[in-house]
């Protein structure tokens, strides 16, 4: 393999770029499976705060609305998935799936008429002369705001769900509802509360996706991250650092794959873009690999549905 | 009679088809132990969830030291001074001590200071507890420790218990009486729910009886006889089960040096089993909850496999066999987890039937299911063990606790087996069921099939076995011939009291 | 304020009622939908449901239902017994595509020859090509424990690379001047899945989808595999107590579901769609999920869910052209009605409780 042609400065400080949106969407489905839901949704939120970021910041020229039209846009949806499975108690899983297939199709309806265009532009944070330091500064200092935003959102939901009250309440109910009702707390309030947190990381990664890293807009221009942030919350067993870790994996073999096929590597292009699924699966198989669910991590409630009959 | 801290006047809760409770009327005293008694299905839960704000009464009032009580969350009536240990423990097994007991609290200090309190406390009443350790990681009894401390905490007047002995072993029980007696003499009140009458007379300063959600009478427990207390509950006489001696056959059920570990999380492993049954014996298994009991009956359903030989069934190297090769082999089981294990819950009577009935009774045709032989079967059934049903058709989860278990019984002992295994046969019957069901395994052991119960009713266990073991922490002690066992004895092959003593030695 | 309360008994009134009033909510929840677009809703409505079916066009469009409907039930029949299973492959569109291929593969493979043994052996290579890709997640599932639903997901994503590949490399017509796709099966006669009956539309999978309908049915209320799939969907423990070997039965049902899903794909190949073609995918692998539930993972019902969900196609276009309906609205239109129907389910095992002021 010819290394030779990819810099690795660049390539460290893209896949940190190439991490933002995976990582918000996994932190965010994080919490939402903490809390005991399995919402498989994210593929359909992320698209639809890609497409509602992107005209929202077309419209009003500002990317930081653009940022909060996507969350909203991703919360809004996944309130529907909420309402479904916490008060008419469907199934999470098939409806998960029906918010991805719904959210494709919005998002596509959507977007008619915005092909092409160029949203307004999310400028690095001006770190001055630290951002002209070699490597450091074109690494550590070179990126716009969502980049240092996403890494202190992993730091904040790390510290509410080991420290706070708010955190212990969230773990209880994800790991025994009928426990945490008997003791009065809300179960379906919660969880509902953390679905929504989930949509709104998710259509913020979404937003992302359209208005920095590609940016434009594209049908389907998610291109699987949402399932790719369900298998890093499996791969970070359920802890928030480990989901940074896990993106800027995935962000790295992304951006690797991208550059060998520019730099015109020997490996056919086809197996260069198979490779962030194939190793999503390996790493799924080695994190599941003679474990249990506790042995996993996974919270004991996960996809179940609570009903509070007596 | 001292102040009255809490009076429950004419308290009503209907549910559809269900009057729970009916014009319930009763008063505690400050610092006195109240016990709630009565059958299964008899509202005591329902009563005791309202006063803990978990329920709301469609109907009457509370009063709590002479103000009007009427919480509308567990929060309110926590704040009120009302604290509940519950009987399936409101437990989180992957949380530690310290979180488990905050989540229980209105405002828990940081958890620093919550663990040393937690420490404190634990100590002054005899109930020794690690406040960072793993609650999937402690023993049923310890689990306890953790809800009571819980409550201690919050420094309450009232103390609702349910059921809270039937996950102890009897020095456990002894000490937790202790504890309760040291905390009414503290002034705490106590609301102790239970259906097992000797205990309660041994603790308790008065006892509201509830039949059927209505309260029909109270009594005085000390000057009480168990039988006194016992009709007023049942509201019938009760003959108990009759044994005919049966010879002792061949051994039908031989298991030798089995080790199987927990397929279920925080679950207890199986260490060096071995036991034999004979035609026509019952073997009782008892031990508190969580001590390996149902991994005993996966390990012998076939659900959990071990090496051939560690299991024979009537002789044949049994142990890699799954449940449907162990039923031709002659062997039945029937689980402790009725909606869910034994049966499907949204599955009819029917389809239930065919479940486990599928081998022994030939329901199928090459793997196509013979639904007419089927009906037939599950129609048989009800008619035989009174299963109260509007049909056949009906799902298994409209049946109530005991009527589904008769079902699930009968549909086991009804296939002629030759070895019968039984988990926790009579968990949530009413009494009449309950005696039913006992009198049925009886019958079948006297025709000549091996028997083993496991159960966490003592009572029950000396009623219906020939021999006796324990599970404790995944062994089991060698099984002893029941006449001649003193509640003594049985309690040290349980284990005593895990370590508990030692505690309350220093106390002392 | 409104309140669940659990039925004893499942309402069997309900089973048969929520697809009904799912449809009838989502028409006016489209109706809406239709209205916000700038369409008369109406209009929309009627060249959706009505015309394809009595409308001018019908003696066309009615083949055209059961040319879209055959592949979807075909799949959604194989999905539903895995999710009555609570085995999630939602990767069908994978196999369907990896189906094709295969069974594509050895259709070219033997071009020029002529002879009947080409069409079912390219049969038997669908069904192969969709087996071996559901597979994938199965073993690894039964082995490793992995998650079926993530691991058959990704592998549509793979899948797809893999159809390119083809369709651009490995399968691409040598005469075809360098354009991407493969070489036209209708004009290869022995490989080629033509309509049984001119003009009805019916070609061999559609056959294929009713034979496996009536199959599938068997099997769900007579056989005890059927009663196994069903008890372990509902109560694993009590399967397992049954005698149930859940990696059994997870191969099974993947294996299956993957085998129709390849079917599916091959038969579309080599008929409606002609040729191997970088997108000759048409999402049916995702549609089918629907198609399942609207059924209620009943292979009868999954019959007219099927030829409902082809409505909605060939009407869409139908409106796409004479009204100028964007295509992705007949997507959401779609996705709503799975919403619906998973929302109005509740009706099945619950009844619904309204009273006034808070409880």
């Amino acid at each position: 393999m010819d290394f030779g042609a990819i810099n690795p400065t660049i390539l460290i400080a893209s896949l940190m770029v190439a991490a933002v949106p995976i990582m918000l969407a996994a932190l965010g489905e994080l919490v939402v499976e903490k809390s005991g839901v399995l919402n498989l949704g994210v593929e359909g939120m992320m698209i639809i705060g890609a497409i509602a970021g992107f005209v929202t910041a077309v419209h009003t020229g500002s990317p930081v609305a653009g940022f909060a039209g996507g969350a909203v846009a991703g919360a809004l949806l996944s309130l529907v998935f909420a309402f479904l499975t916490q008060f008419l108690l469907t199934n999470q899983v098939a409806t998960g799936l029906a918010l991805t297939l719904f959210g494709l199709g919005l998002s596509s309806l959507a977007g008619q008429g915005y092909n092409g265009i160029k949203p307004p532009a999310t400028h690095a944070v001006p770190f001055g002369p630290l951002a002209d330091i070699p490597f450091f500064g074109r690494v550590v200092f070179g990126h716009d705001w969502m980049v240092y935003a996403s890494i202190a959102l992993v730091a904040l939901v790390w510290w509410v769900l080991r420290a706070t009250r708010l955190g212990l309440v969230i773990r209880a109910v994800g790991e025994n509802h009928e426990a945490a009702h008997s003791l009065g707390y809300k179960v379906n309030r919660i969880r509902l509360g953390c679905t929504v947190f989930g949509g709104a990381m998710a259509g913020l990664g979404g937003a992302y996706v359209s208005l920095v890293r590609v940016p434009q807009w594209t049908d389907g221009i998610t291109a699987g991250a949402g399932w790719i942030a369900l298998a890093i919350v499996v791969f970070a067993s359920w802890k928030p650092w480990r989901v940074l870790i896990g993106a800027y994996l995935f962000g790295g073999i992304t951006v690797l794959q991208l550059n060998l096929q520019a730099a015109g590597s020997r490996i056919p292009v086809e197996y260069l873009s198979m490779s962030p699924y194939l190793i999503t699966i390996l790493v799924l198989v080695i994190m599941s690999s003679g474990r249990g669910r506790a042995g996993l991590n996974a919270p004991a409630a996960l996809g179940q549905n609570f009903h509070a009959s007596r | 009679m001292q102040d009255i801290l809490l009076s429950v006047e004419g308290i009503g809760k209907s549910y559809p088809g269900v009057r729970a409770n009916d014009d319930v009327s009763f008063r505690i005293g400050t610092g006195e132990v109240h016990a709630l008694l009565g059958e299964n299905g008899a509202g005591k839960s329902t009563l005791v969830k309202m006063i803990y704000g978990l329920v709301k009464p469609d109907e009457g009032r509370m009063m709590l030291r002479g103000q009007p009580y009427a919480p509308v969350e567990p929060r309110a009536a926590r704040a009120a001074g009302v604290a509940m240990v519950f009987q399936h423990f409101s437990l989180f097994e992957a949380l530690n001590v310290a979180e488990n007991v905050a989540l229980g609290m209105e405002n828990p200090p940081p958890m620093r200071e919550l663990a040393a309190r937690i420490r404190s406390v634990s100590e002054e009443y005899g109930l020794p507890l690690d406040p960072s350790r793993m609650v999937g990681d402690l023993s049923a009894g310890e689990r306890q420790r953790v809800e009571i401390i819980r409550c201690l905490l919050q420094d309450p007047k009232l103390l609702i218990m349910d059921e809270p002995t039937s996950v102890l072993t009897p020095q456990e029980v002894g000490i937790l009486f202790r504890t309760l007696r040291q905390l009414s003499s503290e002034g705490t009140a106590i609301l102790y729910i239970s259906h097992k009458l000797e205990e309660i007379r041994t603790l308790c300063d008065a006892a509201t009886i509830l039949r059927r959600g209505k309260v029909v009478g109270s009594a005085d427990p000390r000057q009480s006889t168990a039988r006194e207390l016992a009709e007023m509950m049942v509201g019938a006489v009760l003959t108990p089960p009759e044994r005919k001696a049966a010879e002792k056959g061949e051994v039908v059920l031989g298991v030798t040096a089995l080790n199987a570990a927990s397929p279920i999380p925080f679950g207890t492993s199986l260490k060096e089993v071995s036991f034999t049954v004979a035609r026509g014996e019952v073997l009782g298994i008892a031990g508190v909850a969580g001590n390996g009991q149902d991994e005993l009956l996966l390990a012998l359903s076939g659900e959990l496999k071990s090496a051939p030989d560690r299991v024979r069934i009537a002789g044949r190297a049994a142990g890699d066999l799954g449940p449907a090769e162990r039923r031709r082999a002659g062997l039945v089981a029937a689980p402790e987890d009725r909606y869910g294990h034994a049966a499907a819950p949204d599955m009819s009577l029917v389809e239930n039937a065919f479940l486990t009935g599928q081998i022994r009774r030939n329901l199928d045709r090459g793997g196509f299911i013979d639904w007419p032989a089927t009906r037939a079967f599950a129609d048989e059934i009800i008619a035989t063990y009174d299963v109260r049903t509007p049909g056949n058709h009906v799902a298994a989860r409209a049946l109530s606790g005991g009527n589904l278990q008769k079902f699930l019984i009968g549909r086991e002992l009804d296939q002629s087996p030759d070895v019968i295994v039984i988990n926790q046969p009579t968990w949530g019957v009413d009494a009449a069921a309950a005696a039913a069901i006992r009198q049925a395994i009886l019958n079948r052991a006297a025709e000549g099939a091996g028997v083993v119960v496991i159960s966490q009713d003592l009572d029950e266990l000396l009623e219906v076995s020939d021999m006796f073991a324990v599970l404790n922490e995944g062994r089991l002690t060698r099984p002893r011939p029941v006449k001649g066992l003193t509640i003594d004895e049985i309690g040290l092959m349980m284990g005593g009291a895990h370590g508990m003593e030692v505690a309350h030695h220093v106390e002392a | 304020m409104l309140k669940l309360e659990k039925r004893p008994t499942p309402s069997t009134f309900w089973q048969y009622g929520t697809p009904v009033v799912a449809v009838l909510l989502t028409m006016v929840a489209g109706g809406l939908l239709f209205a916000a677009l700038g369409k008369d809703p109406f209009a929309v409505i009627r060249t959706i449901f009505w015309d394809p079916v009595f409308g001018e066009f019908a003696f066309y469009l009615r083949g055209q239902l059961l040319v879209k409907a055959g592949p979807l039930i075909l799949i959604a029949i194989g999905l539903a017994l895995g999710f009555r299973a609570g085995i999630w492959n939602i990767g069908a569109e994978g196999q369907y595509i990896i189906g094709a291929v295969i069974g594509a593969s050895v259709g070219l493979a033997a071009y020029p020859t002529e002879s009947r043994w080409i069409f079912p052996a390219m049969i038997l290579g669908g069904a192969f090509g969709g087996w071996l890709w559901a597979m994938i997640p199965a073993i690894l599932k039964t082995r490793f424990n992995t998650n079926e639903i993530l691991v058959s997901l990704m592998l549509v994503y793979v899948a797809e690379t893999i159809l390119a590949k083809a369709a651009t490399g490995f399968l691409r017509n040598p005469d075809g001047a360098g354009f991407p796709g493969s070489r036209s099966f209708s004009s290869y006669k022995a490989a080629s899945n033509p309509e049984i009956f001119a003009g009805s539309g019916l070609h061999w999978g559609g056959v294929a989808a009713l034979v496996t309908a009536v199959l599938a049915y068997i099997l769900l209320e007579r056989h005890r595999l059927g009663f196994q799939i069903k008890l372990a969907g509902q109560a694993p423990r009590a399967a397992r107590f049954h005698g149930v070997n859940p990696a059994r039965l997870v191969v099974f049902c993947m294996g299956l579901s993957g085998a129709l899903a390849g079917l599916a794909g091959i038969f579309e190949v080599s008929g409606p769609a002609g040729q191997i073609s970088i997108d000759f995918n048409q999402g049916y692998g995702f549609t089918a999920i629907i198609v399942a539930f609207l059924g209620r993972l009943n292979p009868i019902g999954i019959v007219f869910a099927g030829l409902l969900m082809a409505l909605t196609y060939v009407g869409g276009e139908m409106a796409a052209t004479n009204l100028g309906l964007p295509s992705a609205a007949v997507q959401v239109f779609q996705g709503m009605l799975l919403f619906f129907l998973l929302g109005v389910d509740v009706l099945t095992n619950y009844r619904i409780r309204f009273f006034w002021g808070m409880k």
